[in-house]
């Protein structure tokens, strides 16, 4: 046996080699790229980094981008178009290393077409500027996916400019915020210093005056974001946290303008625009979005953008909304099936485990009726379409009301707390008032103020934004992406999981195999191979992969085959004669053993051989993290695939499991609905498109995905495949994260209560609150961060 | 004293010239992206060994005939 070695491109083994100056790879398509870029002085790309490069996809069949020439799809992906130039932005999912960066920006020195290009890692997007009158979009595109970044194009991206702005105002707001703060800080140091008793009155007045107008834009620009989100909650008549925070706020600011002008003191205007700085960190440092995924996709995202038609005999391509009714639909190898069409030519084996769960592929014959979605697993095929793409049986569950409303995320249990200190803040307020309006009433009034200033509940919200915001972090560092900080929360709180069978509990990879009987020789070997390279049923595929051709006597010469569906292959070569199938197939009634789940048994010359047994692997680490949940969640698997590994999975998950087969999307929605309706909070994890239902409806839904530029359904989380084994760890560690929160809510209800026994005996004096303000604020802080930190090291996450 | 009031409006003056400058550049973009460039300034502009070896002039690169990708 030869060594094995790696692809000099991809870095895959090589299964078979083909060398090019002294370099090896792994197929001709990593080779050409290969020539390309050396031939351009691009080798460089090679040296940043160890193994950079996208496994080559080969040459294209010509027109699976052809839609690109289409004038309006070109008017609608661009950002400028005008005849000389053209701007795009490409979102390029692949984009991973230094090399990528490198060998993107460099491809005006392949295509001379191309005036500049320019990639924004974090954003895993590209912006290219051509000239259409000597490249066009369609080559572009081509030549990215010929390098191996395929751009994931949405003819729906325009929404993306408009986010960018809106994270670009509020760091701008932070930035106000910050300098005011920090020169309102400094002027109000010779005060401090002074005991309050400057000697030149002039300068006195100054340092207050100049502080008045150094707070107005933190008043009004960058608090009003605290603002219109309370205001919301008070016309919702909800009092969420913002409410009591932009009611310190504004009696901060008025008690020391009013201070300031009739000349009496010098405000609270430090710590006041010192609360609003702290807190908008916070929410920037919550913010932290995982801009380069998508979570709301539709199922228009999934399929393609263009299809190919017939018309008078001649292909063409056009986008896929234009495509009619009686439309002639060309569909190749690993195409997608469009829309609901009839069967006119050639043999279909669509799979349609993406949308439906189920692993066999279906085999239609000319006439019959095929599902849009499905993908076509062999020859070329040619189908009458029967419906648009979004009148078809798949985008049905789309048209289920859950799709039209945004998901209400569950009350943050922040919000109980922040309406119990509102009530409690309230009430100590009035008792001070009550008690100094007998005792002193003329000090009632800066008595219920300085109350309300010292007791704003900023460092309630620090403690839970830092802690989500870190713990966000920390859970996409394990490849668990949630869309927001709710999530975690929501993550926390469920007690019912309900899991996906196929690409959830098991992978999409091969199945493992193994084999039973009589040991086969060479020669047989390579028979079995030849024999299922001609069948496109998914176990003759995995069986084809699984055997290796040592003899070289592979052969296509076959005097007889016969495959009959859903039962087996019978075929003759001039020589041998072999029975591939099932139990009844092959005639093994003999064996007297247990009837398991995917055989393939063998007869040679009508000798019985043995069988291979196929197992779909469940994901590594599986086991453990099921074992893990299974003590504290009532667990849920519904399969769309049929139960042929009931008993397998039976032993994975202890009794008490509910294992359901043959469930539909619109059943796996329903399920879940009936949970929650029960009292239950879901948490759904699950890959396909018959899963996307159910994910919206639960309360967090999770999509699994190989491959992160994949599509996914829509979700509040894309989990790696890799990661699903970590899953008990994370709900473990979101349910820490509370306990965190309310231990930095002690805390500051503990410096709360300082202030507050100042504030009530009307003695707060400004240095006092800004003394307290920045310390409370900044030990919190570091108690949500380290306190984030150290339990993901417990729970193994770091 | 009085030096304070001139001193005063100096410092103020330039910490605020600051914040314009932030403003602009955030509001420019330059910290939509802050790894990228990072990256960027590492890259020469041609693979050096390849040019002493082929004596070939830096310019002359991007005058090469391109060669078709795909088909």
């Amino acid at each position: 046996m030869k060594t094995k070695r790696n692809c000099y491109h991809c870095g895959d083994i090589c299964t078979e080699i083909i060398s090019s100056e002294e370099k090896f790879f792994c197929c001709n398509g990593c080779k050409q790229v290969f020539l390309l870029l050396s031939e351009n002085n691009l080798c460089n790309y090679y040296q940043l980094d160890t193994t950079p490069s996208i496994k080559a996809r080969g040459k294209f069949v010509g027109d699976r981008f052809a839609y690109l020439d289409d004038e309006s799809v070109i008017a609608k992906l661009s950002l400028f178009n005008s005849d000389k130039l053209i701007n795009i932005r490409f979102s390029l999912p692949q984009i991973h290393c230094s090399s990528c960066i490198f060998l993107l920006e460099k491809l005006h020195q392949i295509e001379p077409g191309i005036i500049q290009s320019r990639v924004n890692f974090q954003q895993k997007d590209i912006f290219i500027s051509f000239n259409p009158t000597i490249i066009s979009l369609r080559k572009v595109v081509e030549l990215l996916s010929f390098i191996g970044y395929e751009p994931a194009i949405m003819l729906q991206d325009s929404i993306q400019n408009s986010v960018k702005k809106v994270n670009r105002r509020q760091v701008i707001q932070i930035g106000v915020a910050g300098f005011c703060f920090s020169n309102i800080m400094m002027l109000s140091f010779p005060e401090y210093f002074s005991g309050g008793n400057l000697e030149q009155v002039a300068l006195q007045k100054t340092f207050s005056w100049m502080i008045l107008a150094l707070s107005l834009p933190v008043l009004f620009y960058s608090a009003s974001t605290i603002f219109s989100s309370a205001f919301k909650g008070l016309r919702q008549k909800d009092l969420n946290i913002d409410v009591p925070i932009a009611l310190a706020i504004i009696i901060t600011f008025l008690r020391s303008y009013y201070e300031i002008i009739m000349g009496i003191g010098p405000g609270y205007l430090d710590s006041g625009t010192g609360i609003i700085f702290f807190i908008l960190i916070g929410r920037w440092f919550q913010n932290k979005t995982f801009d380069a995924l998508s979570f709301d996709r539709q199922y228009q995202s999934y399929f393609p953008l263009g299809v190919t038609i017939q018309k008078n005999g001649i292909e063409k391509s056009i986008p896929i909304t234009k495509l009619a009714i009686n439309d002639i639909i060309v569909v190749r190898n690993n195409d997608m099936i469009p829309a609901d069409a009839m069967l006119i030519s050639g043999k279909a084996s669509i799979d349609y485990s993406f949308v439906n769960g189920e692993n066999a592929t279906q085999e239609k014959f000319p006439g019959e009726l095929i599902y849009a979605g499905g993908k076509q697993r062999g020859a070329l095929i040619t189908l009458k379409a029967l419906k648009s793409s979004s009148q078809s049986y798949i985008t049905e569950l789309w048209n289920n009301a859950i799709f039209d409303k945004n998901k209400v995320t569950a009350d943050s249990f922040i919000h109980p707390w922040s309406r119990y200190f509102t009530a409690t803040l309230l009430t100590i307020a009035s008792l001070a008032s009550i008690y100094w309006l007998w005792a002193d009433s003329s000090k009632v009034l800066p008595v219920l103020t300085s109350v309300l200033i010292v007791a704003c509940p900023c460092s309630l919200l620090l403690s839970s934004t830092f802690t989500f915001g870190n713990m966000l972090r920390i859970i996409g560092r394990n490849k668990l992406f949630l869309k927001n900080a709710s999530v975690i929360e929501s993550l926390a709180n469920i007690n019912h999981i309900v899991f996906d069978k196929t690409g959830t509990i098991t992978g999409q990879e091969t199945a493992v195999i193994n084999y039973v009987g009589i040991e086969l020789t060479p020669h047989e070997n390579s028979l079995i191979k030849s024999t299922t390279a001609n069948s496109s049923h998914l176990m003759s595929q995995s069986l084809n992969q699984f055997m290796v051709d040592e003899s070289g006597m592979l052969t296509s010469n076959f005097v007889e085959y016969n495959e009959q569906q859903g039962k087996g292959i019978h075929a003759k070569t001039p020589d041998m004669e072999i029975i591939l199938g099932n139990r009844s197939f092959a005639n093994a009634d003999n064996l007297n053993e247990d009837v398991k789940n995917s055989e393939v048994h063998v007869k040679i010359n009508d000798r019985y051989k043995g069988y291979f047994e196929l197992k779909h692997p469940y994901r590594e680490g599986i086991e453990e993290m099921i074992a893990a949940v299974n003590k504290k969640f009532t667990l849920h698997v519904l399969s769309g695939d049929n139960n042929a590994e009931k008993a397998k999975l039976q032993q994975l998950f202890e009794n008490n499991t509910n294992i359901i087969f043959s469930v539909s999307p619109q059943q796996k929605l329903d399920y879940v609905k009936i949970l929650q309706q029960n009292g239950g909070r879901v948490l759904m994890i699950g890959d396909g498109l018959n899963d996307a239902g159910a994910l919206m409806q639960a309360n967090v839904g999770i999509a699994v995905s190989e491959n992160k530029a994949n599509f996914s359904p829509a979700c509040d989380g894309i989990i790696d495949g890799s990661a699903v084994k970590d899953l008990a760890s994370i709900i473990n560690y979101a349910q820490w994260g509370k306990r965190i929160v309310s231990f930095g809510f002690v805390l500051s209800i503990l410096y709360n209560f300082i202030g507050i026994s100042y504030a009530v005996q009307g003695k707060l004096a400004p240095v006092v609150a800004a003394i307290l303000m920045p310390i409370s604020s900044i030990s919190i802080v570091l108690v949500a961060l380290l306190g984030s930190t150290m339990i993901a090291k417990k729970v193994d996450l770091i | 004293m009085s030096a304070l009031f001139i001193l005063l409006g100096c410092s103020i003056f330039i910490a605020a010239s600051f914040l314009v400058a932030f403003i602009w550049s955030v509001s420019n973009g330059q910290y939509d992206d802050d790894y990228t460039p990072s990256i960027r300034i590492l890259f020469d502009d041609n693979a050096p060994i390849d040019l002493i070896e082929k004596n070939i002039p830096n310019k002359n690169i991007s005058n090469k005939k391109p060669i078709t990708n795909a088909n």
